[in-house]
């Protein structure tokens, strides 16, 4: 006979008491489980809710800069690099520069290593009068973008005008009754019309754009230029202070104008939009925070409280299961068993309700805690990780019950070993 | 074998000391088989189990084989009963879930004697108890349990066998079984104390004791003893 087959005989004979306990123990652990995976759950869904919020913003910003991008190519160039000689009040008034630069600066600029621009685009620009049809008009002499030495070429903004052929803006081609093909004498040469640019409503309506060279020859400007059109890039810390003293760096006679074109508001609202887009990842972080505290203390409250009430639950049946032994316990003491084994022998009881109490705690646990999981957090991936029950959860729970178990059955069994064998012996 | 020195046990109670045993010497020697009777509430259990070392007079020596036993700690006194004493109670106290076997078994929980199986075989044999080995006590005759119990305070071979009203609840045949027994057990060396008011028992013994009201009184010789 050992204390083994002694335990497991009076379990087999009073299944009940054994069973209440064990379905404490299972309550209290699968509470627990069931708490800590919903919360695992919850802490994997918020990584998801926010990943997913990240990545559709991201993209949302990344269309809307995409947008910025062709917007910009649309509007045209934005930045304007003068001779810094000029006077800006005369150049508004006038709408070009009157002083010039050497053409080769364009070129140091494509050599230098800028990132804040792109587009370059030298030119030579003046109002003219146009005898053989009596009015004034602006000429632009551009030869085409020059490519940035340390960039990937771009499809250009403006294409350049061959040589011997012109650009017209679309009032003057109207009012000259001009069309694609035909020629216009300007300033004694003749040059073939390639293109009418569609109407813009601005200055460009009466301009003709020709070659450079020719434009330098005919305004005897030869070498010079008067400006330089670029495109700010849109890339971060791209700002105009750090353009002006880049372009500094490279031309120190030059200065810079920015366009505040629409671009420039649309790229704030871009900005505006991302800081609300991360506001609006903050407040859900924050709102995940909260709600997770809530849960947080729920389990704090509801776990000790099953705990607790498990304990004396454990505890009480402890008690009831020595009381209906009393006369098993004497006479065994009276046989010589020692008090101590009769100990062990209520405390390995405990043992193993606290045992197997954990492990039917830990899959009805994982269970409930999959099921709650998927009801509390829809929005997890039910195809991306899994809540798991984790390994230490799964020890700590195994090792912590009949710990439990064994704590609360703790008075009863040593009630049982120091109980008096004459005392019952004696009264039956 | 048993030596009860001036042994007096006192419970204490509202209308003042109940003197349950007062001043009781008896001794038992090895092969002597020792009756006490006397009528119902004389202190005749609180002898055996004074006498079992379950229960600490209130003064005198309990000495069994030479050692005086409320001397031992209580856990050296469980071993002490484990390897000296046997009980055998007029209500069995059978675990009731148990077979015939595991309740003679359960003597060995005290010694983890590795012969013990074997021996208890041989006592399921010796007191016809072969068929009923398996059965619990709720399925055996008074008879049959009267004889487990026996058995099972046979086990670890005592040196000294107590038996309190063992025929109270058995009919002639099954408590002449059981007399048989225990005489058979102080011929072959033993030493047996049997409380009991059966006469019929207590012809059986060797020696004859009478306890009224918790003291030893002048008892006619026992037909054994005769």
């Amino acid at each position: 006979m050992t204390i083994w087959r002694l335990m497991r005989k009076e379990i087999a004979h009073r299944p009940g008491n054994f069973l209440l306990a064990v379905v404490a123990v299972t309550v209290a652990a699968g509470v627990v489980v069931t708490a800590v995976m919903a919360l695992q759950a919850h802490g994997l869904a918020t990584e998801q809710r926010l990943n997913r919020m990240r990545d559709e913003a991201d993209q949302r910003l990344a269309a809307m800069e995409d947008d910025y991008r062709k917007y910009m190519k649309e509007l045209g160039y934005n930045l304007l690099i003068l001779p810094a000689a000029q006077d800006l009040t005369e150049f508004w008034t006038r709408g070009y520069a009157e002083h010039t630069m050497p053409q080769d600066h364009v070129a140091k600029l494509a050599n230098s290593n800028t990132y804040t621009m792109r587009h370059l685009l030298p030119l030579v620009q003046q109002q003219v009068y146009w005898p053989q049809q009596k009015r004034t008009i602006t000429l632009i002499g551009t030869r085409g973008e020059v490519p940035l030495a340390h960039r990937k070429p771009k499809e250009p903004m403006l294409l350049a005008v061959p040589e011997g052929e012109a650009v017209v803006g679309y009032q003057l081609a109207r009012d000259l009754k001009l069309n694609p093909g035909g020629t216009i004498n300007l300033l004694g040469r003749t040059f073939t019309v390639a293109k009418i640019v569609p109407e813009r409503g601005s200055r460009d309506d009466s301009t003709i754009w020709i070659d450079l060279a020719a434009a330098q020859q005919l305004l005897d400007m030869p070498g010079r230029i008067n400006a330089i059109e670029a495109l700010k890039c849109f890339c971060a810390g791209a700002g105009v202070e750090k353009l002006r003293k880049e372009v500094a760096s490279v031309l120190p006679d030059a200065t810079v104008i920015v366009r505040q074109n629409e671009v420039t508001v649309r790229a704030k609202a871009r900005a505006r939009a991302k800081a609300e887009h991360e506001e609006a990842l903050a407040a859900e972080r924050a709102n995940r925070k909260e709600l997770r505290q809530s849960r947080e203390m729920f389990a704090a409250v509801l776990s000790p409280s099953v705990i607790v009430g498990a304990t004396v639950w454990i505890g009480l049946l402890a008690y009831g299961n020595v009381r209906q032994r009393a006369g098993e316990i004497a006479i065994l003491r009276a046989l010589g068993v020692r008090s101590a084994r009769v100990f062990k022998l209520f405390l390995s009881r405990a043992v193993l309700i606290g045992l197997i109490g954990a492990g039917a705690g830990c899959v009805a646990g994982a269970g409930t805690g999959g099921w709650l999981a998927a009801r509390l957090e829809p929005v997890l991936d039910p195809a991306g990780t899994l809540v798991v029950l984790p390994w230490t959860l799964l020890a700590g729970t195994i090792a912590a019950a009949p710990l439990l178990s064994a704590a609360a059955s703790w008075a009863p069994s040593l009630l049982a070993a120091r109980q008096n064998p004459a005392d019952i012996l004696a009264s039956e | 074998m048993l030596d009860l020195r001036n042994i007096t046990k006192t419970y204490p109670a509202a209308d003042g000391p109940v003197h349950a045993l007062d001043n009781v010497s008896i001794h038992v020697e090895p092969g002597s088989f020792t009756a006490v009777c006397g009528p119902s509430g004389c202190g005749k259990t609180t002898l055996l189990l004074t006498a079992g070392a379950l229960l600490a007079p209130t003064a005198g020596e309990v000495v069994i084989d030479g050692r005086d036993v409320y001397a031992l700690s209580p856990e050296q006194r469980a071993a002490f009963r484990a390897s000296h004493i046997g009980f055998v109670f007029q209500q069995f106290h059978l675990i009731s879930y148990l077979s015939v076997r595991d309740n003679i078994m359960a003597a060995a929980l005290a010694t983890d004697d590795p012969e013990a199986g074997q021996r208890a075989d041989a006592l399921i044999e010796e007191l016809g108890l072969t068929d009923r080995a398996a059965h619990r006590p709720g399925e055996l005759s008074t008879g049959q349990r009267q004889r487990t119990a026996m058995a099972r305070a046979l086990l670890n071979r005592p040196k000294l066998l107590l038996a309190d009203e063992p025929t109270g609840n058995l009919d002639r045949d099954n408590a002449a079984i059981v007399l048989d027994h225990l005489a058979a057990f102080a011929a072959a060396g033993g030493a047996v104390l049997l409380v009991t008011h059966d006469p019929t028992a207590a012809r059986r013994a060797h020696q004859f004791v009478h306890l009224d009201t918790g003291r030893l009184v002048p008892a006619e010789p026992t037909a054994a003893g005769a």
